[in-house]
């Protein structure tokens, strides 16, 4: 079974079908994905904003990791859930979203700094952990945390618009990026 | 001259029609307003969060608010910069939007309780009780600016 199929599958269920026609829940659970970037968003960006050595200077990078990520992760779960549902609601247009796709490279590449964040680079932290800017390393995951996460969110944004979907006329290397299947765009 | 026709004025002007005649302006100005939204959330977190008790303990509320006053007023600033140009051109259809008058009196409410009321207060040095309303009526009000704002899109 390929993706397409999977998500051609999803989309015949009963729960995709009521959440796409709802009045109410649809928008109400995309509410709850735009007002969680305020938890998510921007916790990450104040603890990037201590590794880049722009604020919160006098305050311990282990502090702000310790008091504040906790709460990034309840901010990544609210994401993920109303993410889910929402992609639960249009799966195959969803999938064959450019911009979703370009999302999705993002966040792959967000989660692979966060991952090397806490695996490699914080493993010297002890002797920069209270530094007003701390080594180049962190403050280069910084940068890429901020840039990748702006580009989720600008990203995520774009999925709403219509220009490079399947249906209307596109070049082939939209056709072939987005996953369409050309013969189903031109019935 | 109703404040209809303000409206509709407004949506005529140079900036209202530069965007709506567009198909890539609003979305990008959107979409910049929208990573407004992210440092404007964490600016309030930090504070309010401290004032739960929680967050960056070994620092006082006000040293806080100190710390992200320029991430607070940058983020606001980039909000109005993105928002009245996206305000301009759907002038009209805001007029007649109810999420977009919640969002506008909400929005009035929240620089003035954050500005004149939150962090006097805090700057006062009120008790724990005090500090945890205080924090609450942050969010409350902001969470409703920004879920106003949201919804203006789906009216």
């Amino acid at each position: 079974m390929t993706l397409l199929s999977f998500c051609q599958w999803l989309a015949e269920t009963e729960w995709s079908i009521a959440l796409h026609e709802s009045f109410y829940m649809y928008p109400l659970i995309e509410s709850t994905h735009v007002l969680a970037l305020f938890l998510f968003a921007g916790t990450i960006v104040m603890v990037d904003l201590r590794l880049l050595g722009f604020a919160f200077r006098d305050v311990p990078v282990s502090e702000i990791n310790a008091r504040i990520l906790p709460w990034t992760v309840a901010g990544a779960f609210v994401m993920v859930l109303t993410g889910v549902l929402l992609f639960y609601a249009i799966p195959v247009r969803t999938y064959q979203s450019l911009w979703f796709r370009f999302k999705v490279v993002f966040l792959l590449v967000a989660a692979f700094n966060v991952w090397r964040f806490h695996r490699r680079v914080q493993k010297s932290r002890v002797s920069w952990d209270s530094d007003e800017r701390p080594p180049r390393s962190a403050r280069v995951s910084g940068a890429v945390s901020l840039s990748m996460w702006a580009g989720v969110i600008v990203f995520g944004r774009m999925i709403a618009y219509n220009w490079f979907d399947c249906d209307r006329p596109q070049s082939d290397f939209v056709y072939w990026l987005s996953g369409c299947i050309v013969e189903l765009a031109d019935a | 001259m109703s404040l209809l026709d303000f409206f509709e004025s407004l949506e005529q002007s140079g900036i209202g029609l530069l965007i709506r005649e567009s198909l890539w302006l609003f979305p990008a100005v959107e979409a910049v307003h929208l990573l407004g939204l992210s440092v404007l959330g964490g600016s309030l977190l930090m504070v309010d969060l401290r004032l739960f008790g929680v967050g960056i303990r070994s620092r006082t509320p006000e040293q806080l608010v100190r710390t992200v006053r320029p991430w607070l007023v940058g983020s606001i600033l980039i909000m109005i910069a993105t928002g009245v140009p996206l305000f301009l051109s759907e002038a009209v259809k805001c007029y007649y939007s109810y999420s977009f008058w919640v969002k506008m009196s909400a929005l009035g409410a929240g620089l003035l309780y954050t500005f004149l009321i939150k962090h006097p207060v805090i700057r006062s040095g009120a008790g724990a009780g005090v500090q945890a309303v205080i924090g609450v009526l942050s969010l409350a009000i902001w969470l409703t600016v920004a879920g106003a704002g949201r919804w203006i899109g789906f009216s």
